[in-house]
């Protein structure tokens, strides 16, 4: 177990970089505390793989380093890091057992015969698999052959850290809560660093102490799922956590308060917004629906049911705006205005999130 | 449900039958022909029975040319399939490289075979060839047209030049179909190069290469006109193999019934390995979408 530092760290698949948009990781400095639950969540193609390739040595970056435990291992070969990964799309070897599958990486390390059995049959029950230990691999179902993925992963107790890059793509719905149960517990068990790539905000929320939100190559935030919810640092990270994502509307500021599309909007607080574009961000669950002459004017589209509660798609000068309302909430049938609790709105300047004065950023 | 029962369907399967009767059936059916009856010339025939078979099964000189036949196989089998394997592990996955390694690679099966026979031919000569004379030089004594070694190791080195592309293009196409994450994977899970190989290689390769021999055996059985070219089964019947000898029998001697016996076992012999390997193949399909 180690704690992995990243430093400078950016990584290119060109051979000579010279924009910034050669890279497919952007600078980046971080520490991944040792023994914390980490998901990477971040929309395909925006680094999440590049960024764990980097960190188990199936990759060298362009520049910067990585430290485990404050030594050097930028350069180490991927045997040497003693890290577990597991894909995305399953990796069996077909023509052994699922036991010499699940063993194979603790045979490879020349552990004791005892100790691989027991570690074997262990992780066969905590993917469910005791029955089929002794079948070929060859022939399984894709849940089947990911589960023994899982497994080989989970089987090595003393990794540094464990990485998980969209493991449960392949899963079907019922398996994949199964799944992340057991690996809670195994985080909880033998406290690995655990980090888990995903695009699935549920996913990454219900799994992680920490989520850490990639856009094109950079790291956006890294919070608690409730901090990306409250106060997303940036636009995407508003856009691509919740459901549906946060409304952004353009604004002009003046002292406390914002004008949108005609219309005054009261924050509450003075921001110091520089930049070109302002923006304020209002997640649906803070936007409120009514009538008369106070707010926005808009107009409803369509109520969606989704049982819990209501989704209300307005339109907004032209924009299609979310706005969520309780169950029992009746729309009105002649509701032209919306307002925004002052506590969920969040103003942007170049999509990222600009803190109100006297509050640090 | 019942099926329609329509009788005139035949029609549409007549052109193939047509096409195969005179591609394959009636030629056949000459041989067949032959085979049971004797001649004294003047196009008067007259039936023999099964007695030209039972001559040629015990006539020596089939079972010594079929005993080379395999010999010869094997010997090809044993260095085209490992090397085979060798060189389409060692060539470049993706780039230019790539490309011209592919190329290169499938000059050799470009060439027509008496064009590979006579380069070989030419090669292997003492006088003008330069692997000949540069072998005279260095002081060992090769010469095709005398020396049964000489001759059957420019044989079978003349196939393996021909041939290993084959087997490393199939190997290739085999290597390329595996995803990189078993490779990432097996980088993690510690594994050998040897375990790389024993464990994902081999296994995702197994299909093709089990074409590979399939082809390279079939073709093997089948060889003629290279050695012709080259040795013309010399020296003495050192590298007379099958095809060499029916055609002997057939066209040098003019033994129609014989050869044409000859060629009916011969062909036998060919659609019953055939249908062991197809067998083997299939089974191995089954067990595969079994588990």
């Amino acid at each position: 177990m180690a704690k992995i530092t990243l430093e400078n760290l950016a990584h290119s698949y060109l051979p000579n970089p010279s924009a910034e948009d050669d890279f497919a990781l952007k600078e980046l400095n971080h520490d991944w505390a040792d023994g914390e639950a980490y998901a990477l969540l971040g929309s395909s193609g925006c680094g999440k793989s590049t960024l764990l390739n980097i960190i188990s040595g199936l990759l060298i970056p362009s520049q910067g380093r990585v430290l485990f435990d404050g030594q050097d291992m930028t350069h180490a070969p991927t045997a040497e890091r003693n890290i577990a990964q597991v894909f995305q799309f399953p990796v069996v070897y077909d023509t052994m057992t699922v036991r010499e599958n699940l063993a194979f990486p603790l045979k490879n390390r020349r552990m004791p015969a005892d100790e691989i059995a027991r570690r074997v049959q262990k992780v066969g029950a905590m993917i469910g698999m005791e029955a089929e230990l002794g079948r070929k691999a060859r022939g399984l179902t894709a849940d089947a052959k990911q589960k023994i993925s899982l497994g080989r992963g989970m089987v090595r107790e003393d990794v540094n850290a464990l990485l998980f890059d969209e493991p449960l793509t392949v899963i079907d719905p019922h398996m994949k809560w199964e799944l992340r149960t057991q690996l809670k517990k195994l985080h909880h068990d033998f406290g690995h660093t655990m980090i888990y790539v995903t695009h699935d905000q549920t996913e990454a929320l219900t799994f992680a102490d920490k989520v850490v939100v990639m856009y094109d190559g950079r790291v956006v935030q890294i919070g608690t799922p409730q901090e990306l919810f409250e106060r997303p640092a940036h636009t995407f990270v508003g856009y691509f956590i919740g459901s549906p994502g946060m409304n952004l509307f353009d604004a002009e500021l003046a002292g406390t308060a914002a004008t949108v599309d005609g219309a005054r909007v009261e924050l509450g607080r003075a921001y110091a917004a520089r930049g070109r574009r302002v923006q304020l961000g209002v997640r649906p669950e803070f936007v409120r629906i009514g009538t008369g002459d106070a707010g926005i004017p808009a107009r409803v589209r369509r109520v969606e049911d989704v049982g819990r509660h209501k989704i209300v798609r307005l339109e907004v000068a032209g924009r299609e705006v979310s706005a969520i309302a309780g169950e029992g909430t009746r729309i009105p049938a002649d509701a032209n205005r919306i307002t925004f609790d002052p506590e969920g709105i969040n103003v942007y300047a170049d999509d990222w999130r600009v803190a109100p004065e006297g509050e640090a950023a | 449900m019942n099926k329609t029962v329509n009788q005139k369907a035949w029609f549409l399967v007549l052109p193939v039958l047509v096409l195969v009767a005179f591609s394959a059936v009636i030629p056949l059916m000459t041989v067949v022909n032959y085979s049971v009856q004797d001649t004294f010339g003047n196009n008067v025939f007259f039936w023999n029975g099964i007695r030209w078979f039972e001559e040629m099964l015990a006539d020596e000189r089939m079972w010594n040319a079929l005993g080379r036949q395999l010999v010869f196989s094997s010997i090809i089998l044993a260095i085209e399939v490992p090397l085979g394997i060798l060189v389409a592990l060692s060539m470049p996955k993706r780039g230019f490289w790539a490309s011209f390694c592919l190329v290169v690679m499938s000059l050799p099966l470009l060439i027509p075979w008496n064009v590979v026979g006579t380069i070989w031919q030419i090669f292997g000569r003492i006088d003008i060839g330069l692997l000949g004379y540069t072998l005279d030089a260095i002081g060992i004594d090769y010469n095709y047209t005398q020396d049964f070694y000489a001759a059957w190791i420019t044989v079978v080195v003349m196939d393996v030049w021909h041939w290993t592309s084959l087997v490393a293009l199939l190997a290739y196409a085999g290597l390329q179909s595996i995803p990189d994450a078993y490779y990432q994977a097996a980088k993690i899970d510690q594994a050998s190069r040897w375990a790389v190989f024993r464990y994902i290689e081999l296994p995702k390769m197994a299909g093709v290469l089990m074409i590979a021999i399939l082809l390279r055996f079939m073709d093997s059985f089948m060889i003629y006109t290279e050695p012709f070219v080259v040795t013309g089964g010399g020296p003495g019947n050192a590298t007379t193999f099958l095809s060499i000898d029916l055609v002997k029998m057939a066209l040098g001697q003019f033994d129609l019934g014989p050869a044409a016996a000859f060629s009916i076992m011969y062909f036998l012999v060919i659609l019953l390995i055939s249908w062991v390997f197809y067998t083997v193949m299939t089974n191995l399909d089954k067990r595969d979408a079994k588990g």
